[in-house]
């Protein structure tokens, strides 16, 4: 019952016209995850609409108001399974407000793929969102060249393409990235091969999707583990019981491990590793488990337990980061701010702006104010110390988000390096 | 204890074990950062999933909140029935509060006894979060049921009035949450946005869990009204003219009496289900839900009102 199906987060990055939508209802409707009453739904708007067939693109509708401006607001989050695996996809708008959606989906993906409109080739846009995935940092890269079918199945015109692409992508931190030529009006090379590109010997997208090997997206080396909650029953059954329960967000760790818990640098053993299920030998991330501990230390949320061999974890007051402003009301030097990270809050201070990034040519401005979609190399003064990685090695330690304390608001999103 | 011998390998860490974990995080994050919560639960699978994922989340401990059940009495006894049981197996506390209870205070008229309640459920859930202090309420949406839900956050957002503003929700990245409310607002937060119908029953089967048997196939007196299939209840009758049948149903949801329509199915067994549901060509919402077939943002403008 229980299959060995992974789950598989994506996120689909490119506009209307390169037939975005098309592709994530192709995906849905050839795996037959689009149901009757969503189809027939879809098939009566378009044909309100004075569309001659089906359009796809309509499942991806959501809200009321985008239906009545023919626009998407936010992101989306879809679902299918595949008997090898389970999706969720983060859709995102290819609209003004970009940036900000795009680094919302892409926080969790561990797949980007980036749509080219095969007559167009490599665009200013194509750009902006290979460097969005590679701040993201998403492991794995898929370049969808769209629209074959308008240029005859070129073989010569997706290997010009493809030229290009990788010649951009080299100043990127990209890890990962596969060239997919496909239709998705005709179907080709999405989930079925299709006849038309027989000279393509890869995997259609659906089988990538399937078949990517996904097991070291986490951080499988660093044991972290950031105390989230204290588990004490207080109950005669369980009276001595005092529990840490939290996500391992990095590595593993068994049973008589030596810890170090910080900030504070008190080192223990672990005694047992609590779930409902029973105790574990092992546990690794990202599994949520509950510790208890072979000494009694004073332990809170907002702690960090790693393993003493490991590599360590930084513990600052201040670090530089990578930051992504989502607010409308623009960055205040002058005005405190609270950092979230992991399970620890913090009040904050911006203590430099250093630079911003022109996410379309990635040239670096000189910045006095950040603004909405704006991305900028900035230093933070924290009012406690951060125990954190750079945001290459650990995406869960690495990253925070910044609140506005006066509408508590999350206003940014930030990664550590 | 004794250790569990399962070889929980990298290469074993399926798409459920990764939306358990990610329930439980949820969860403990609501139980950990806000002062005064509250997990709404039916009786329905959804929710005893949820029970389910708090367990995992929490034991040896009690739960850090409450049960709540916001009552439509338009309720299948067999639902009812579960939901009490649960509570009592758990040990853990159940507030109940009905829409009688506000039917009293005059803050629902209702119009129509033969009607579906559930556009007045959001008045009594208000009233109990204010008459609690509540300010999170844990849930047991899903963002496969229906596309207002495809775009609302995990941590969810009401202003004083209950409403949701899809237009401004905050940004939600990583796994890290901004529990954060003013005074007099407060959060619905969805730990199992995630999962779809199947990984839900899925996860009944993993789990075993204990379900109301109208989930499974039964004979039942229904009537066809209108392209639907309709329970016969004290509270549906037939019209002049309508013929009563027995015929072999199941629910797919199990919300109000007057609107949940059974779906004709032989599935007995939590197997058999799953195998239907891999086929099934209609949505769980659209095959069982009148109420949301009224017109394609129905579920938007309730959401809007402070429903769920």
């Amino acid at each position: 019952m229980d299959t060995n199906t992974q789950l598989l987060r994506f996120v689909t990055a490119g506009s209307v016209d390169d037939g975005k939508s098309t592709l994530i209802g192709r995906l849905l409707h050839d795996s037959k995850s689009i149901f009757e009453d969503q189809f027939s739904a879809i098939s009566k708007t378009s044909e309100k609409r004075g569309m001659a067939s089906v359009d796809l693109s309509l499942l991806t509708d959501g809200l009321q108001a985008e239906r009545e401006q023919g626009i998407t607001i936010d992101v989306a989050y879809r679902y299918f399974a595949t008997p090898k695996r389970k999706f969720i996809i983060g859709d995102t708008p290819g609209h003004e407000q970009y940036t900000r959606n795009m680094v919302t989906a892409a926080s969790t993906a561990n797949l980007a793929i980036i749509l080219i409109d095969a007559r167009k080739g490599v665009l200013t846009q194509t750009k902006r969102h290979s460097y969005l995935a590679s701040l993201l940092n998403v492991p794995h890269v898929v370049l969808a060249v769209n629209k074959m079918d308008m240029v005859d199945y070129s073989q010569a015109r997706f290997d010009e393409i493809v030229s290009e692409y990788k010649a951009f992508a080299a100043q990127l931190d990209l890890h990962d990235v596969h060239c997919i030529p496909l239709s998705a009006l005709n179907g080709d090379m999405v989930v079925d091969r299709g006849e038309n590109l027989d000279w393509y010997k890869g995997p259609a997208l659906l089988e990538f999707l399937e078949e990517v090997e996904i097991d070291h997206d986490v951080n499988t080396s660093d044991f972290r583990f950031p105390v989230q909650w204290v588990c004490r029953p207080q109950t005669n059954e369980h009276h001595d019981f005092r529990g840490f329960a939290g996500r391992i967000e990095g590595g593993e760790i068994s049973v008589g491990d030596e810890i170090t818990i910080l900030p504070s640098g008190r080192t223990t053993t672990v005694k047992e590793i609590v779930t409902y299920d029973g105790n574990l030998a092992t546990a690794f991330a990202p599994q949520s488990v509950t510790l208890t501990l072979n000494d009694e230390i004073d332990i809170s949320r907002g702690d960090m337990f790693v393993k003493t061999s490991a590599h360590p974890p930084k513990v600052e007051k201040e670090f530089e980061a990578t930051l992504c402003w989502l607010a409308e009301a623009p960055l205040d030097k002058s005005r405190k701010y609270l950092v979230k990270h992991t399970t620890r809050s913090a009040k904050c201070l911006f203590s430099r702006l250093d630079y911003r990034v022109d996410v379309n040519t990635l040239e670096q401005h000189a910045v006095e104010k950040l603004n909405m979609n704006d991305i900028a190399r900035v230093a933070i003064n924290v009012q406690s110390p951060l125990v954190f990685d750079s945001y290459d090695i650990d995406r869960s330690t690495g990253s925070f988000i910044v609140i506005d304390e006066a509408n508590n608001n999350t206003v940014a999103a930030g990664m550590i390096a | 204890m004794k250790l569990v011998e399962k070889n929980m390998t990298k290469h074993t860490f399926t798409h459920l074990d990764a939306l358990e974990s990610e329930s439980i995080h949820i969860m403990r994050e609501v139980a950990a950062e806000c002062k005064n919560p509250a997990l709404l639960f039916s009786g329905g699978k959804d929710s005893i999933v949820m029970l389910r994922l708090a367990e995992k989340a929490f034991r040896p401990a009690k739960f850090p909140f409450p049960l709540v059940h916001i009552d439509t009495e338009h309720n299948f006894p067999e639902v009812i029935a579960t939901r009490d049981k649960l509570a009592s197996d758990l040990g853990e506390r159940l507030i109940v509060r009905s829409l009688e209870d506000s039917i009293k205070r005059g803050t629902i008229v209702i119009k129509d006894e033969s009607k579906p309640r559930n556009p007045y459920q959001s008045v009594t859930l208000l009233e109990t979060i204010e008459e609690f202090g509540f300010d999170a309420c844990l849930g047991g949406a899903r963002r496969d049921e229906e596309k207002a839900r495809a775009k609302e956050r995990i941590f969810s957002f009401r202003d004083e009035f209950g409403q949701w503003d899809p237009k401004n929700q905050r940004p939600e990245l990583w796994d890290t949450y901004n529990t954060r409310v003013n005074a007099g607002e407060n959060i619905r937060v969805f730990p199992i946005s995630n999962w779809t119908e199947t990984d839900i029953w899925e996860y009944i089967g993993r789990e075993n869990l204990h379900i109301p048997n109208i989930y499974f196939a039964h004979e039942r007196e229904v009537i066809r009204r209108g392209g639907n299939v309709i329970p016969v209840s004290e509270l549906v009758q037939p019209k002049p003219g309508e013929k009563v049948e027995v015929a072999t149903v199941r629910f797919r949801t199990v919300g109000d009496m007057t609107c949940t329509a059974p779906v004709e199915s032989t599935a007995s067994t939590v197997e058999e289900i799953i195998a239907e549901t891999a086929t099934t060509r209609i949505t769980e919402r659209g095959a069982t839900r009148m109420d949301d077939q009224t017109s394609e943002a129905s579920m938007e403008l309730r959401k809007k009102e402070g429903y769920f």
